[in-house]
């Protein structure tokens, strides 16, 4: 390179990738980044306890079990959000049952995104029959009700054997929520990559000869992952609402707190008055929605500004 | 219209040989065997082969012309879906349920729309003012309370503490009576998401030029409201609110669970805790057709509302 060359390059305006400037117009946006802060909370907390459980820390919210009061002490300043029929802290246990939520919500994600993606891929660029194949699985699929579909597949895999290793609690949800939820990804993948296909850049890398599984995964979805963000950022949520459903109707995990749980149990203790464990099992699942609600909707309004509602 | 009717209803086939290929993979294949489970702990040879006789788990799964895949595609093409534990044919159950379902349903469906709608054109009328900020605010908060503490909430403030309603199903109660306070709970749970659904289609169309026409020609708000903006929104409106009436028949599960009422989402979680496959085949099965037959409605619907489709 030769000096003028550098003194030009310098003298340039460095250049922003889309990505640069879609986080930038997310991180002027006071709110999402607040809500950001809370949904890091919730994560933290769930490899914190994850940590904890590894290396044996004595700290609460993995000592739920201990009996740390009387039955149904009332919120005070020795145990914030109560305790339960029995003594156990509320409060370690909302805390644990953020583990549970995430690892679920989170492996859920991962499934359907592993599922659904590269099928929308390969349905939007191959078409023909290929596309008619996979059309036709999903359809069938999102005909089903969609929490009558996640309700069947927890209960036929509850307890069973897969490569030797028995479904229990929350594996059987989240399998039962990821290999149901795939649809709505796969059909926004494959009518994005359609629209993709006959672009220039894919031109381009058709005509010097890059294989197709090349283009479909190092050319197309780089341009569309996006997409899969926004969605689950928004998804997310669901997800979180399910695995509370299915915990209440005795689906999920059984041995220990997560907030489906705790719900089903205040069932009976509202009826005392005892409200404590309801309000705190409702806090922790309304704080983190709200949070992944408004951060998704400025996710989506920074990063792809043309799907942007007024 | 009658070829688009046609070959529309023929669309259908592939998607209901699915739902079936789904139901037979995940009840018989994955779910295996259920005749011990039936028969209880201590039943003798004798009885498990019965119940294996009468369930069809004798014969062999593929490539027969007696095979369970063939038996299972006859049993649902003809409804016949067996016994359930208590030796009640599966369909009775259905019907049976169907009814305080609907009476559950209906009225909260028709509610939800009406309201969700009209509150979405009173939200575009004031847009962009503090009470459009404030509603979608209260909107996106509302998502995000989970549906069971509404329920609880709703069920232990309104009904056990204040006794405004009652709070179990009984069936010396009328239907207005045991219904109105899941009705009310089921619609407010569902408002923060609908209303943000129909204002996000009402300011869409609020946009289009015709909107500024009306307006320019003088006509009052009210006029462009609703004969204008309601009119040209409803092909989004049909899609939202026909596609949800199969899920009417489902019930709701958790509303009749926590109200006592014997409709199909009781049903629904009777069998899920009882693992009865065959209840929850039945279901899965009946609503899946109920889906695709409303999704053709739909389609010739949007024919009706918009003359351009038909022409596809």
């Amino acid at each position: 390179m030769s000096d003028i060359d550098k003194i030009i390059s310098s003298k340039l305006p460095k250049g922003r990738s889309l990505w640069q400037d879609g986080l930038r117009r997310l991180w002027k946006r006071k709110l999402a980044m607040i809500c950001f802060a809370v949904i890091l909370i919730y994560f933290l907390l769930a490899g914190f306890i994850y940590a904890a459980e590894l290396f044996h820390w004595h700290v609460g919210p993995i000592q739920w079990q201990e009996e740390v009061g009387r039955q149904y002490e009332s919120p005070g300043w020795k145990h914030v959000f109560g305790t339960d029929i029995f003594g156990q802290s509320v409060l370690r246990k909302m805390l644990y049952g953020a583990k549970i939520s995430i690892t679920v919500a989170l492996c859920a994600s991962i499934i359907s995104i592993v599922i659904g993606v590269p099928l929308g891929a390969i349905a939007g660029y191959f078409r023909g029959v290929t596309d008619e194949i996979i059309v036709w699985v999903y359809s069938t699929l999102s005909s089903i009700p969609y929490i009558l579909l996640i309700l069947a597949f927890a209960v036929v895999l509850r307890d069973k054997a897969l490569f030797g290793y028995k479904l229990t609690g929350i594996t059987t949800v989240y399998l039962a929520i990821g290999l149901t939820s795939w649809v709505g990804i796969c059909r926004l993948i494959r009518g994005e990559v359609i629209k993709h296909k006959n672009r220039e850049y894919v031109m381009a890398a058709q005509s010097y000869g890059c294989s197709n599984s090349r283009i479909i995964f190092r050319h197309l979805l780089p341009n569309v992952f996006h997409l899969v963000i926004i969605d689950f950022s928004l998804r997310f949520v669901s997800f979180i609402h399910a695995e509370v459903i299915l915990s209440f109707l005795g689906l999920g995990e059984a041995t220990r707190p997560s907030w489906g749980a705790m719900i089903n149990d205040a069932r009976i203790e509202l009826s005392r008055g005892v409200w404590w464990q309801m309000a705190a099992a409702t806090a922790a699942i309304f704080f983190i929605s709200l949070a992944l609600n408004i951060f998704g909707d400025a996710l989506r309004d920074s990063l792809d500004p043309k799907l942007r509602i007024q | 219209m009658i070829t688009y009717i046609i070959r529309r209803l023929l669309y259908t086939i592939p998607i209901v040989l699915g739902v079936l290929l789904l139901t037979f993979t995940l009840f018989t294949l994955v779910g295996g065997d259920i005749s011990l489970e039936i028969a209880g702990k201590n039943a003798s040879k004798e009885t498990i082969n019965e119940i294996r006789q009468e369930y069809g788990l004798n014969k062999p799964l593929f490539l027969a012309w007696d095979s369970q895949l063939v038996n299972h595609f006859k049993n649902a093409l003809t409804f016949n879906f067996g016994r359930a534990r208590d030796r009640e044919p599966v369909i009775d159950k259905i019907k049976r349920g169907a009814g305080p379902s609907l009476a559950l349903m209906v009225p909260m469906f028709i509610g939800e729309v009406v309201i969700s709608i009209s509150l979405a054109l009173v939200i575009a009328f004031v847009r962009g003012s503090k009470w459009d900020v404030m509603a979608v605010v209260l909107c996106v908060a509302g998502m995000s309370i989970p549906y069971l503490s509404f329920i609880l909430f709703g069920q232990y403030f309104l009904a056990y503490k204040w006794g405004f309603f009652p709070v179990f199903f009984s069936p010396d109660l009328a239907p207005p009576q045991y219904v109105a306070l899941p009705v009310l709970i089921g619609i407010v749970t569902g408002l923060g998401g609908n209303l943000r659904f129909y204002r996000t289609v009402m300011l869409d169309e609020m946009r289009n030029d015709y909107v500024r026409t009306a307006f320019a020609k003088g006509l009052g708000t009210g006029t462009v409201l609703f004969k204008h903006v309601l009119k040209n929104a409803m092909i989004p409106i049909i899609t939202q609110v026909v596609l949800a009436i199969p899920f009417l028949f489902l019930g709701s599960l958790l509303l009749e669970r926590f109200f006592g009422i014997p409709g199909l989402g009781y049903l629904m979680i009777e069998a899920i805790g009882s693992r009865d496959y065959l209840i929850i085949n039945a279901m899965t099965y009946i609503s899946a057709i109920l889906f695709v037959l409303f999704n053709v409605i739909t389609d010739i619907c949007y024919a009706f509302v918009d003359p351009r489709i038909s022409l596809e």
